[in-house]
Formats: C-alpha cells, sequence, structure tokens
C-alpha cells in the first residue's frame, strides 16, 4: 500500500486554485463486520490530510471514520500561479501515509 | 525509622506528581495530532465541545450547505460547504444520528477560501450540521439528509 494513492488534479482561475482530490483508502470505521467470518473488520480510516503550497499550509484536513471510503476533497485558495507545486499527504490510524506532489494546471 | 518513612513518604508524592503532570500532558499532544475524544464523542454538542473548546453554536444564514434531499446510498453523500463569512479558520462537518457525529474538520489558512467539499457517509436520515469558526466565534447550519440504505455496515 502507500504507493500513488493520491489522485489530486489542480487548477487555476482567476486567481484562485481549485484542488480536487481522490485518495484510494477503505475508511474502516471499526463497526463493519466480516459477512464471511462474522468478526469486526478493525477501524483503518484517514486521520489527517495536509495540502502544502510552497511549504505553506493551506488545508489541514482532519478526518474521522465517517468520510467515505476513497476520500474526496475540494478546496480552494488565492495566492498560487500556474505551474506552481503543491504537496499533498495523508496519514491514518494504522500510521501508514503518502505524499503527492502535483502541478497546478 | 521516622526519617524513612517520611523520605519513603516525599518519594511516592514525588513520583505521584510527575505522573500527574505527564498525565496532563499526553492528551494534549494527542489533541494536537489527531483529536481523538472529538472523533468518538457522541452527541453533536459534545464532538463541538471536545474540538473546539466550546459548543454556543450561533445560527448562520451565511453558511450554505450543499447536500442531496435523499441520499440513496448513505456510504456516500456529497456534501459542499461554503459561507460568506469572513476570516474562516475552520470548517466542520457533523452529522447528527451518526454514532458519532463529527466526520471530519478542515482548518483553512488566511488565503484558502471559505469552501469544502467532500464526501461522507450517513447512517440514517439525520440533519447535516456544519460549523464554521470565524473570527473566534462559531456559527452553524444544518440541512436535512434522507437516507434509504445506511453508511455505517450492518
Amino acid at each position: 500500500m502507500a504507493s500513488n494513492t493520491i489522485r489530486p488534479r489542480a487548477w487555476v482561475d482567476g486567481g484562485v486554485t481549485t484542488i480536487k482530490m481522490i485518495i484510494n483508502h477503505p475508511m474502516e470505521t471499526g463497526i463493519r463486520k466480516d459477512k464471511a467470518t462474522g468478526k469486526k473488520i478493525p477501524a483503518h480510516y484517514i486521520e489527517t490530510v495536509q495540502v502544502k503550497h510552497n511549504d505553506k499550509v493551506v488545508l489541514d484536513a482532519l478526518l474521522g471514520p465517517a468520510v467515505s471510503k476513497n476520500p474526496f476533497i475540494q478546496c480552494k485558495f488565492k495566492g498560487a500561479v500556474k505551474g506552481d507545486a503543491l504537496k499533498i499527504s495523508w496519514a491514518d490510524s494504522k500510521g501508514e501515509s503518502d505524499t503527492k506532489e502535483v502541478k497546478i494546471g | 525509622m521516622k526519617r524513612r518513612t517520611l523520605l519513603k513518604g516525599t518519594l511516592t508524592a514525588g513520583v505521584a506528581s510527575v505522573a500527574a503532570a505527564a498525565g496532563l500532558l499526553v492528551p494534549q499532544m494527542v489533541l494536537a495530532a489527531w483529536p481523538k475524544a472529538a472523533f468518538t464523542a457522541k452527541g453533536v454538542d459534545n464532538a463541538v465541545k471536545s474540538l473546539m473548546g466550546d459548543s454556543s453554536l450561533a445560527d448562520s444564514s451565511a453558511i450554505k450547505i450543499k447536500a442531496p434531499a435523499i441520499a440513496e446510498n448513505g456510504a456516500v453523500v456529497n456534501i459542499a460547504v461554503a459561507t460568506s463569512l469572513k476570516s474562516v479558520s475552520s470548517i466542520s462537518i457533523l452529522v447528527d444520528k451518526n454514532a458519532s457525529p463529527l466526520t471530519s474538520s478542515f482548518n483553512l489558512s488566511s488565503v484558502t477560501e471559505p469552501f469544502i467539499k467532500t464526501r461522507v457517509k450517513v447512517a440514517k436520515t439525520s440533519s447535516v450540521i456544519a460549523v464554521v469558526k470565524s473570527g473566534g466565534k462559531l456559527y452553524k447550519a444544518s440541512r436535512e439528509v434522507k437516507v434509504t440504505i445506511g453508511g455505517c455496515g450492518g
């Protein structure tokens, strides 16, 4: 796991940059039961997602298990220009993480 | 003998106070990373209080929630929150009837627009509540989402 889990898109329009991302992640709540074994599936969910532009944090998201599987997040910020790099990273409840850079198109 | 008891007594007290200090420190350090208490809290008031340290929410018509009136699949419900309030530092999304209402909280920087779109799980028909922190004060708006298939297993 933790390889190429982030699928981002970012573009600038009228000075405002929009970022959309989908992160491949099961987001298990810890409540769900495995139908075959009847055992609870252990919780496994993303806790934090961070978006950085030039080392400045533009979004610091705290997620809980109630965020849907393969989380989708969209946000907007000002001050970036086309070609700038954004760094997106996440960390989950099992200590796994991933980081990806995306250029603003 | 007396001296020994005294020494023992002070030592135990010393250890206890160190433990207490450590006990006080640890939850704060955990809070800074990921507010587990807020995400496991029952009830909207408790969750907001645990997250923000305050649960006095003022209703605001300046917060717009975009959510489906009827969600066929509660596991994936699109929620968008936007507001015209100024200097917004965070947007949190809560689902009233979920076992733990807090779904997510987004801390915004000064250049970030007060807009968030994401997908959350909604266990059953419930109101979706957006809590916006603007200029140090908390505001909320809510919107009902009807759910045909629940989103939390079962």
